[in-house]
């Protein structure tokens, strides 16, 4: 079984230490919900702890929207680069690896390793750029049962997410119902709203009018739309932190003591957006964040249902719990409070928590002891 | 039965006498759960399934610890969550006191249950009616708080939860008084200290 090196050395306070990438390659062709079909692909991944004799144990973590495979853990070559949900996984961690076989895995379209526009395109021998399929929340579960297949997993103990990634928990619960036992939803949403829909198209747009963009072929000119997916980046962390968290984090306190009367920097805030840009827009690749914001925008399970969410989650069968944060005004806790409605309607073990966490919506990455204390509780629980 | 369950009995009264109403399946809503015991007695001793709401962090993170489905929400907002009789039971164990939207919960309970079950303190029991009389707010077993620091904010008696089921056109379907986790029968609104009511829409 695929696992980290056992040899390596052990990373103190409960880290799973160093592990190593993997990647799994699909030659059978995936249809894919846009109509579009690729004809192979490639999904990286890691795996923390062991899976049991039984195959009981494993959970699959997803991502949202800038994360990857690396949920826990570092690099041997880049120790700085901490996995991204490493507070809540590892070795007697609320998600513990020396109980569960955990797997985080890069989603289709993504730049971390998995097939997406960079990747090159079978049937012109170049990167697919722009010409890559619009992928959803329904492929990339597809995907990931791949996967699952692959590595011998008929059931998960447990799929969870927060956001985009808990869309992921959500309709694994739907697409695959004898494949999962438990579902955890966290910040998240049976559908976006139209705000939330509008702040992913303003990113779009500042993406798609960057003049180095050239329709998603820009690899092929050497060049990078920075400027479009930096804008995009600041765009969407104002919406991941609460009012709040912003004040408290950066209040008015001005970066030269006094105003400046120009441009340059005055304001920490305008500080840190603007390091968050550069950050991201030097690691990310605009075209998989377009086809992200796009997978976002179109989840809607209840859509076939003629918008009766319990309808849609009658399939389900899994247990769920969902979680969302008060202080998140993205994915609001009253559109988590629709998923808890639409499984009471259909008789399903749920448990719901909606903490007064001051974090926004990124509170899910964050370390909230009654957070914590409550995932630990819950895995606590699921037999392997 | 277990020694935790002896020793929870022992310390909730009021749960025997739920437990004794409700039937064995029945699906169950119970309301200020707590740490989610109550519905874990009713799982074990009736297997009856259900769900709590709580609002209180440590509470929910327990009920997740006993394995109970728990809900975090304000019971002051409503039941809007739930569907019309969707319940068999709604309980509202020593939480009544508590709430400040009294009459619409009470008219909530009955619109998403088949029945109501709702226990309290009684503040007619003459150990308060003499505390008073000596000019101190009660303080008892039941009644652990100081003035100054209660949760308490709707106190009653039997005869004014009586008064008020009446008025919403609920109907009292059996009652049991109770006094040190005996019942109590001779002048209960005197010597009784809990009281448990089962009740219907009428």
């Amino acid at each position: 079984m695929p696992d980290e090196d056992v040899n390596a050395p052990q990373h103190p306070s409960g880290s799973v230490g160093v592990v190593t990438p993997q990647k799994a390659r699909f030659d059978a062709p995936l249809q894919l919900r846009s109509g579009a079909t690729l004809p192979a692909f490639e999904l990286a991944y890691e795996t923390y702890g062991t899976l049991n004799a039984a195959r009981s144990n494993a959970v699959l973590v997803c991502h949202a929207l800038n994360a990857s495979h690396h949920v826990a853990g570092l690099y041997a070559d880049r120790p700085d680069e901490v996995g991204w949900w490493d507070n809540l996984v590892g070795p007697g961690k609320p998600l513990d690896t020396e109980r569960f076989f955990v797997i985080g895995v890069n989603n289709l379209g993504g730049c971390h390793g998995s097939t997406g526009p960079m990747s090159t395109n079978p049937q012109t021998g170049r990167p697919w750029g722009g010409d890559f399929p619009v992928v959803t929340v329904e492929d990339w579960v597809d995907a990931q049962a791949r996967l699952a297949d692959r590595l011998g997993i008929d059931c998960f103990a447990a799929v969870m997410g927060g956001s985009l990634g808990a869309m992921q928990a959500l309709h694994w619960a739907l697409a695959y119902p004898e494949r999962i036992r438990h579902s955890l939803v966290i910040a998240s949403t049976p559908r976006l709203s139209a705000q939330n829909i509008a702040f992913n198209e303003v990113a779009r747009q500042a993406i798609t009018t960057d003049p180095d963009f050239h329709g998603g072929h820009y690899y092929d000119k050497g060049v990078v739309p920075t400027r479009g997916l930096r804008i995009a980046r600041m765009i969407g962390h104002i919406t991941y932190l609460s009012d709040e968290a912003m004040m408290a984090k950066f209040g008015r306190l001005l970066r030269r003591g006094v105003p400046g009367f120009d441009f340059d920097i005055d304001f920490e805030v305008e500080s840190y957006l603007r390091y968050q840009g550069d950050k991201f827009s030097s690691y990310f690749d605009a075209n998989t964040y377009l086809r992200i914001t796009k997978a976002l925008d179109y989840f809607d399970p209840a859509a076939e249902f003629g918008g009766n969410l319990s309808a849609a989650l009658a399939r389900a069968q899994a247990a769920f719990l969902v979680v969302s944060f008060k202080s998140d005004w993205r994915f609001a806790p009253a559109r988590a409070r629709e998923i808890v409605r639409a499984l009471l309607d259909n008789r399903r073990i749920v448990s719901y928590l909606e903490l007064d966490a001051p974090g926004g919506h990124d509170a899910f990455l964050m370390e909230d002891p009654r957070y914590h204390a409550a995932l630990r509780a819950y895995f606590d629980n699921i037999e392997r | 039965m277990t020694a935790n369950e002896q020793a929870l009995l022992a310390a909730r009264p009021d749960f025997a006498a739920i437990a004794r109403w409700v039937t064995p399946g029945a699906r169950v809503l119970d309301l200020g759960c707590g740490d989610g015991a109550l519905l874990r007695y009713l799982w074990e001793a009736r297997q009856a399934p259900g769900y709590g709401v709580e609002i209180d962090d440590a509470e929910v993170v327990a009920c997740v610890k006993n394995d109970v489905n728990v809900l975090q929400m304000n019971l002051e907002d409503g039941l809007s969550v739930f569907r019309d009789g969707s319940f068999d039971y709604v309980l509202l164990s020593e939480t009544l006191q508590t709430i400040h939207r009294t009459e619409q919960l009470m008219r909530e309970m009955l619109r998403v249950g088949r029945e109501a079950i709702v226990s309290f303190p009684n503040f007619g029991h003459w150990q308060a009616r003499l505390q008073l009389l000596l000019g101190r707010m009660p303080v008892s077993e039941e009644l652990p708080y100081a003035w100054y620091e209660t949760p308490n904010v709707h106190l009653c008696t039997l005869t004014d939860f009586e008064d008020l089921c009446r008025r919403l056109g609920t109907r009292i379907e059996e009652r049991l008084v109770l006094h040190a986790g005996r019942a109590v029968s001779l002048l209960p609104n005197l010597f009784g200290s809990l009281a448990v009511y089962r009740c219907t829409r009428g």
